[in-house]
């Protein structure tokens, strides 16, 4: 019987592993699953496996509209252990070195099949030109050279990048076993173990019908969250966020809320990127090889570089921190040098000198392909403003904040990692009593991605402590992800999930705004007014305008405190409180109010955690001003957190962190 | 910039139920209007929710009549300029159109095989059973890093 908005069709399945997104780590997933199902068919194990993904895979996700460049690639001259050092020092000294370098050995495999499906990869030619990647010329996993943007970047002609990748997980999947515009929004727990997952709920957003699956694993891999933060632009550019606009900290919130355990949930990204449009600047820095300047053409990381000695030793490295980079870029922004610039005339001048006119001619498309193959919209403010990057500066500007696992940032979920690689196996912090009793000691506990929740697993921006995985890295992720879980399906094997909520509950939950709106519709004359129910776009505002004005949005050039954190997790309560009184008036606004529900616990869970940690270990992120320093003797440690539905609370606490390799090596 | 769909291009996807601009959205933001009640223009697509379109143009290039364009962000961009590609399926065109009328080209590739000719297993190995916990993925492209073992100072 077919639904009708208000009564949605109840749609029940079981498989054994689903897919709960359709970006890079889920495209990985499907692919690298498929074949290992296949083999342990021979052994006498007939696995099922469903991908479900809020919009279609051709174009959903973080790849969506493309990309320039493939930001992990480790090549032949580099070790994992670099890679790990890399991002741990991005990172401010905090990161899983066991996640990262696991990553950084099996990420190429990911990028040699990229090429060979047939994303075009620019190369180097034996006298040093460079080529775009239609040329043919010697494929990466034969020892082709490909173009580096920078010691880990190599750009790529990515328009159709995710189309691609979608296609071959889509054929290795097989298009019965996925469904597409299926938002999954709640995880449900195991009648007998609460500590298990057992099944995952989401509506349609074409027909009025609410999927029930039941399962033994999943890989929750639905991106990071934007717009939790009040943006720059709060007219139509509100959707120009640097990140993707459609990632709702769905990963998170889902997570927390079936009991996982959050990690870093206190860090954040701020790019600092071309103003308004938030085109790439890699290209520009690394590529290029152009400054960034104040207005009076000051270099500020010269002008301010004594700053760097504030932060030991992340500041030493040849590359500083991230967040430092903003720091430097901040003092000019706040003591009146501003606008800050891209100086790309004089960069692309000093291009010119050493190049052919032919090489001249396929540089400017390169500056423009840059922007055209991932970020159109920069382009559009380009060619409105009359910009021309030869003959006029561009501004930069850093970003209202995003919260995500996989880019430059490392907040996540705790997961499980490799076991050969030294990491502990124990708990050592001093404050490991604090820890609640049921998580795991140590970073690994049986199946790799998987988080402390029986039989859920992530990848991508859902794993936290770890970061510059990017497309590639996410990807990667994705595939670990899918040999841990067929494994763990294959030993759970005579094992039946159990809902531990009936299925007519869960089904009235989910529809709640609908029924809301049915219900009081008719109270007002104008629908978007009335007493008994928030629009999720007016819910959304609120969540934002907390965030900028007590968490450390651009209002208050990331600055928070104590008292003002405290102010925002009153207003945060009562935010989640009338979240229950969204409204939906028809399928699309139920999927708004669904995401906008995420963000607020994604909001919540960020704020509890710089809560927490009584430092400032971002600093150009964010700022606690009455914490106003790095603390190495008593914050050099993971902030986790638990988050318990019942009561509706958050538990914080401290786990140690440790190297697993010589970070020294950095600062040689 | 929020995207939008011109009246005289638009043909609803001829009278399917979706268009392709629908199904294609990553954010759900394009609708076809069916009887014209919202726009007053029956069967033709529109995007419901111009904010939050993040200007990825997965639109503008899968529509089959090209009636698909972006109107740059209203709230930041002077008017008069316009971005427009051509989406083949070896190559995208861009025709860029600066507000001052300067005019630019440009052609990329976008993949060097053939749409739908991935063979995801073709030539690949079976996966082997009893290396599922070791590390490594089913197949090996030349690009798993062992690296230096001796950097694991946990070891």
């Amino acid at each position: 019987m077919a639904g009708e908005f208000g009564n949605p069709e109840v749609i029940e399945e079981e498989v054994d592993i689903l897919l709960i997104g359709g970006g890079m780590a889920c495209c990985g997933a499907g692919y690298e699953i498929m074949r290992w199902i296949e083999a342990a068919k021979k052994d006498g194990h007939n696995l099922t496996v469903k991908l479900v993904d809020k919009a279609a895979m051709d174009r959903s996700g973080a790849v969506a509209q493309g990309l320039s460049a493939i930001n992990t690639y480790i090549g032949t001259d580099l070790d994992p252990a670099d890679y790990a050092r890399m991002v741990s020092n991005d990172l401010m000294g905090i990161t899983r070195d066991d996640l990262a370098y696991d990553l950084g050995r099996h990420v190429d495999e990911s990028v040699h099949l990229f090429e060979e499906w047939g994303l075009p990869i620019w190369k180097t030619d034996e006298n040093g030109e460079r080529h775009d990647g239609s040329k043919g010329l010697t494929p990466l996993k034969d020892g082709g050279k490909p173009v580096r943007s920078g010691k880990w970047q190599i750009m790529i002609n990515g328009e159709s990048y995710k189309w691609i990748v979608a296609e071959a997980a889509k054929k290795a999947l097989g298009t019965e076993n996925i469904e597409e515009r299926i938002f999954i929004v709640k995880l449900v727990n195991d009648k007998n173990d609460p500590n298990r997952i057992a099944g995952a709920v989401g509506f349609s957003t074409r027909e009025d019908s609410v999927h029930v699956y039941k399962f033994k694993a999943c890989l929750l891999a639905a991106g990071g969250c934007v717009n939790l933060f009040r943006p720059r632009s709060v007219g139509e550019g509100t959707g120009r966020a640097w990140y993707p606009v459609w990632n709702a900290g769905s990963t998170y919130a889902m997570a927390a809320e079936a009991g996982a355990e959050l990690t870093m949930m206190e860090n954040r990204f701020v790019p600092t990127r071309f103003k308004d449009g938030y085109g790439p600047v890699g290209a520009w820095f690394l590529l290029f090889k152009a400054k960034a300047t104040n207005a009076f053409g000051e270099n500020y990381m010269e002008r301010n570089k004594e700053m760097l000695d504030d932060y030991p030793p992340y500041g030493h490295a040849a590359v500083p921190a991230s967040c430092l980079r903003n720091h430097l870029m901040l003092k000019e922004m706040k003591e009146g040098r501003g606008p800050i610039y891209m100086d790309t005339v004089t960069a692309l001048a000093n291009l010119r000198e050493t190049l052919s006119p032919r090489e001249v001619k396929h540089l400017e498309a390169e500056a423009w392909e840059d922007f055209l193959d991932m970020c159109v919209g920069q382009c559009g403010i380009w060619v409105g403003e009359n910009i021309e990057p030869e003959k006029k500066n561009s501004e930069l500007m850093p970003t209202e904040p995003y919260l995500l696992g996989s880019h430059s940032g490392c907040c996540g979920i705790w997961v499980s990692g490799p076991t050969d690689v030294g990491a502990p196996t124990d708990e050592a912090h001093a404050d490991k009593g604090k820890i609640p009793a049921h998580l795991p000691s140590g970073w690994n506990w049986g199946y790799r991605s998987m988080t402390t929740v029986k039989g859920l697993f992530t990848a991508g921006d859902g794993v936290g402590a770890s970061g510059h995985k990017f497309s590639s890295g996410s990807h990667a992720e994705g595939r670990l992800a899918a040999k841990a879980m067929v494994k763990f399906a294959i030993d759970n094997k005579d094992w039946k999930p159990e809902l531990d909520t009936d299925v007519a509950q869960l089904v009235a939950d989910i529809y709640q705004p609908v029924k809301t709106y049915l219900e009081h519709k008719d109270y007002t004359t104008a629908i978007d007014v009335n007493p008994h129910y928030i629009t999720p776009k007016m819910l959304q505002f609120r969540l934002q305008k907390i965030m900028d004005e007590y968490v450390a949005g651009v209002a208050t050039y990331y600055n928070t405190n104590a008292k003002m954190l405290e102010v925002a997790e009153e207003k945060l309560e009562m935010l989640k409180e009338d979240a229950l009184k969204m409204r939906a008036k028809d399928l699309h606004e139920l999927l708004r109010a669904w995401e906008n529900y995420h963000r607020i616990l994604t909001a919540e869970a960020h704020m509890k955690h710089i809560q927490f940690r009584e430092e400032s270990r971002y600093p150009g992120f964010y700022y606690r001003t009455d914490k106003n320093f790095v603390d190495e003797e008593n914050w050099k440690c993971f902030v986790n957190s638990v988050y318990d539905k019942k009561t509706h609370t958050w538990t914080c606490f401290k786990r140690a962190h440790t190297d697993l390799v010589d970070k020294s090596k950095l600062f040689k | 910039m929020p995207t939008f769909v011109r009246t005289d291009k638009c043909d609803g996807c001829k009278g399917q139920d979706k268009t392709a601009c629908m199904y294609i959205c990553p954010h759900d933001l394009m609708k076809l209007d069916k009887d014209g009640s919202e726009t007053g223009h029956a069967m033709k697509a529109y995007n419901q929710e111009p904010e939050q379109c993040w200007e990825c143009y997965s639109c503008v290039k899968i529509c089959p009549q090209q009636a698909i364009e972006a109107r740059h962000y209203a709230d930041i961009v002077p008017l008069g300029g316009s971005v427009q590609p051509l989406r083949g399926s070896d190559s995208i065109m861009w025709t860029i159109k600066f507000r001052n009328g300067t005019m630019k080209r440009f052609k990329f590739p976008i993949r060097t095989t053939p749409e739908g000719s991935i063979d995801p297993y073709g030539g690949k190995p079976e996966a082997d059973m009893s290396k599922i916990e070791e590390p490594g993925f089913f197949v090996q492209c030349n690009g798993y890093r062992a690296g230096n073992r001796s950097e694991l100072i946990k070891l």
